[in-house]
């Protein structure tokens, strides 16, 4: 046998007797088959139910690229007629291409596609089934939630100290440093902005009631939850759904374990503990960021900043902001341990679950700040 | 016959691998002959799959040479090492399948990226590697989440086999597979190797595998390979892990499956 390394190539000639032949030479291997496909295909259409015979002798080499090529080839224009045949093929080529031809049917490709209104149609009824009856369970999960905290009040042995405790640590005060800087910046911000603005009306001083109202009513509990959500809310639903692919749930569950007592509880409860701190150090350190500014470029001194802040700052402002903390963490740590429960199948499915996580508890979180906001004005505190 | 290097698709010398303090292989020889599928065995914990990490390019050995096609491939330029990487499949353990592609567009992705084959000739391969490892022309359509295990492994084999490789290294094959679609796996598996004249270096626990499709049987233990050769000969080989293995109630059982 031959090893010349030479590209595919073949000849065709029709005989007097009617007979088409095709005599391959060469290397008949994948990397060759691109170039010399369309001519053979073009050579099989133009030549259906001719008798065919492929000359086989000149190929060094054959694989399943060039065999399937030359196959198709063959199937392409004979006429099962005996004359058409392979001739001249070395044993192991012969066995190779005897072995291709039952497997030239081809296959699918491409996911079914249904008519696109249909699909549209479909996809519409199925996001609003989908979410009515995400809706529910959420309800009912935070249902189930309430109760076992309630069954805790009762029992409070049952209590997990030492999750509770890790988490808060997880989620308070690994995520001090970042709350605070944010904080720090953003009530350097709002102070400079406002600077701007009160000094074409003379009212520079204004400035400290900006910043001491505008940090701790909302900026500071806000900022605190946004980290929080992006920060915590997230890592519940990776950790409980990856237990939950896993199946560590399952086996929770039939260990006796209630999941929401041993993983939701402990997350939620130390998530209602922390945030009201973080929200705490996030509006003090607003306010240390607006101080500065306020001393640095407007040459307001510290002692006239807390002068002016005690005197018009009422601190109702402060609990307003501290209020909202518990309940925006019930919802980032509900939100987000429910959806590491909706987990399913696939880690595909984990990271839709974490993004919807974050997306909703930030949205909750939002949309309660402005009912928050709302209420206080409502009954003018 | 007197074996020449050249007879030789896998040479690995001397290999050390370690994760941290914890040496897993030390001074580990193996070498695979062309044309036969090789079965490595040994306890969980012994590096079967780092063996073959290290051999195709995850695992970068901490002392020691791999040779595969007679080219070193650690520290070969990226050339080298592209041609190498072309010329051996993986089947991983799960399969591997990308999971955001159909099984048919999983197997065309390599030989669009590699062979340039677009359109109809694309769709032809996808097609004859599918239908060559027993899977449906439907089949073709389906994402990797709606396959069984098996339709799993047999989808990722026909991704390794895209390439027409000589070497194909298939991990853990058979393991999770019920013990008819097992049969079949080593069935289709010799098949292969015989119609396509492949060289195998399989990872298995299987002993049926060992009795129904391997050549040789490597076996790791110690943290080298204490013994290689045909089944055989490693059975008679007097090393306590290797007798408790093979005299077992699951290896009597599958001598006597053989047998009979």
């Amino acid at each position: 046998m031959t090893m010349t390394d030479s590209a595919a190539h073949f000849d065709i000639d029709l005989a007097s007797d009617g007979l088409l032949r095709l005599k391959a030479f060469g290397d008949w291997r994948a990397r060759y088959m691109k170039p010399i496909d369309a001519a053979l295909r073009d050579f099989a259409d133009d030549s259906v139910g001719r008798d065919i015979i492929i000359d086989m002798s000149g190929v060094a080499r054959l694989d399943t690229a060039g065999a399937m090529v030359l196959q198709r080839t063959f199937q392409a224009c004979q006429n099962r007629t005996v004359n058409s045949k392979f001739i001249g093929a070395h044993d192991a080529h012969a066995e190779l291409l005897r072995q291709i031809e039952s497997h030239l049917a081809p296959c699918h490709v491409e996911p079914f596609h249904r008519n696109a209104f249909l699909k549209m149609t479909e996809r519409l009824g199925e996001g609003v089934v989908n979410a009515t009856r995400a809706m529910l369970e959420l309800w009912d999960f935070i249902g189930h939630t309430l109760v076992s905290g309630a069954k805790l009040i009762v029992r409070p042995a049952r209590m997990r100290w030492r999750a509770t405790v890790h988490h808060m640590e997880e989620t308070g005060l690994d995520a001090m440093p970042i709350v605070g800087l944010m904080s720090f910046l953003i009530g350097a911000v709002i102070a400079f902005m406002g600077a701007k603005i009160l000094r074409l009306f003379n009212a520079e001083i204004l400035t400290v009631q900006l910043v001491g109202i505008a940090v701790l009513r909302e900026f500071g509990v806000l900022l605190a939850a946004i980290l929080v959500a992006g920060r915590s809310g997230s890592a519940f639903t990776a950790q409980i759904g990856s237990m939950k692919l896993r199946e560590e749930i399952d086996a929770m569950r039939v260990l006796g374990l209630e999941p929401i007592e041993v993983l939701v509880l402990p997350r939620v409860i130390a998530l209602i503990i922390m945030l009201p701190v973080l929200a705490f150090c996030a509006a003090m350190l607003g306010l240390v960021g607006g101080g500065l500014v306020s001393w640095l470029v407007m040459d307001i001194p510290p002692a006239l900043f807390m002068a002016q802040f005690e005197e018009n700052i009422g601190i109702n402002n402060f609990y307003v902001g501290l209020i909202k903390a518990p309940f925006f963490a019930f919802v980032i740590a509900v939100i987000g341990c429910f959806q590491g429960m909706e987990v399913e199948g696939s880690a595909e499915s984990l990271g839709q679950r974490t993004t919807l996580s974050v997306v909703q508890a930030l949205f909750l979180v939002i949309v309660m700040d402005a009912f928050f906001a709302m209420f206080f004005l409502e009954i003018d505190y | 016959m007197i074996e020449t290097p050249d007879d030789y698709v896998i040479e690995v010398q001397g290999l050390r691998s370690q994760f941290g303090d914890h040496v897993v292989h030390d001074n580990l020889d193996l070498n695979v002959r062309r044309g036969e599928i090789i079965g490595v065995v040994g306890g969980s914990g012994t590096g079967k799959s780092v063996l073959m990490r290290s051999i195709i390019g995850l695992k970068h050995p901490d002392a020691g040479t791999v040779k595969v096609f007679g080219s070193e491939f650690y520290g070969a330029d990226e050339k080298t090492r592209l041609s190498i990487e072309r010329r051996w499949g993986v089947l991983f353990q799960g399969g591997a399948l990308f999971s955001s592609m159909t099984v048919a567009q999983n197997i065309m992705a390599p030989i669009r990226e590699h062979l340039g084959f677009e359109g109809e000739l694309a769709k032809d391969m996808a097609a004859l590697k599918i239908s060559m490892v027993g899977l449906r022309a439907e089949a073709g359509a389906n994402y990797p989440s709606e396959l069984s295990g098996g339709m799993k492994k047999r989808a990722g084999l026909a991704r390794a086999l895209a390439l027409d490789p000589e070497l194909v290294f298939l991990d853990e094959p058979t393991a999770g597979l019920d013990p008819i679609g097992a049969a079949k796996f080593d069935e289709l598996i010799v098949n292969l190797k015989e119609t396509l004249g492949l060289t195998v270096f399989m990872v298995t626990h299987d002993l049926d595998t060992l009795h129904a499709a391997c050549d040789r049987v490597a076996v790791l233990a110690e943290k080298r390979v204490i013994a290689v050769g045909s089944l055989d000969e490693v059975r008679r080989t007097d090393h306590p892990w290797i007798q408790e293995y093979f005299a077992g109630p699951r290896g009597r059982a599958a001598l006597a499956a053989k047998a009979s």
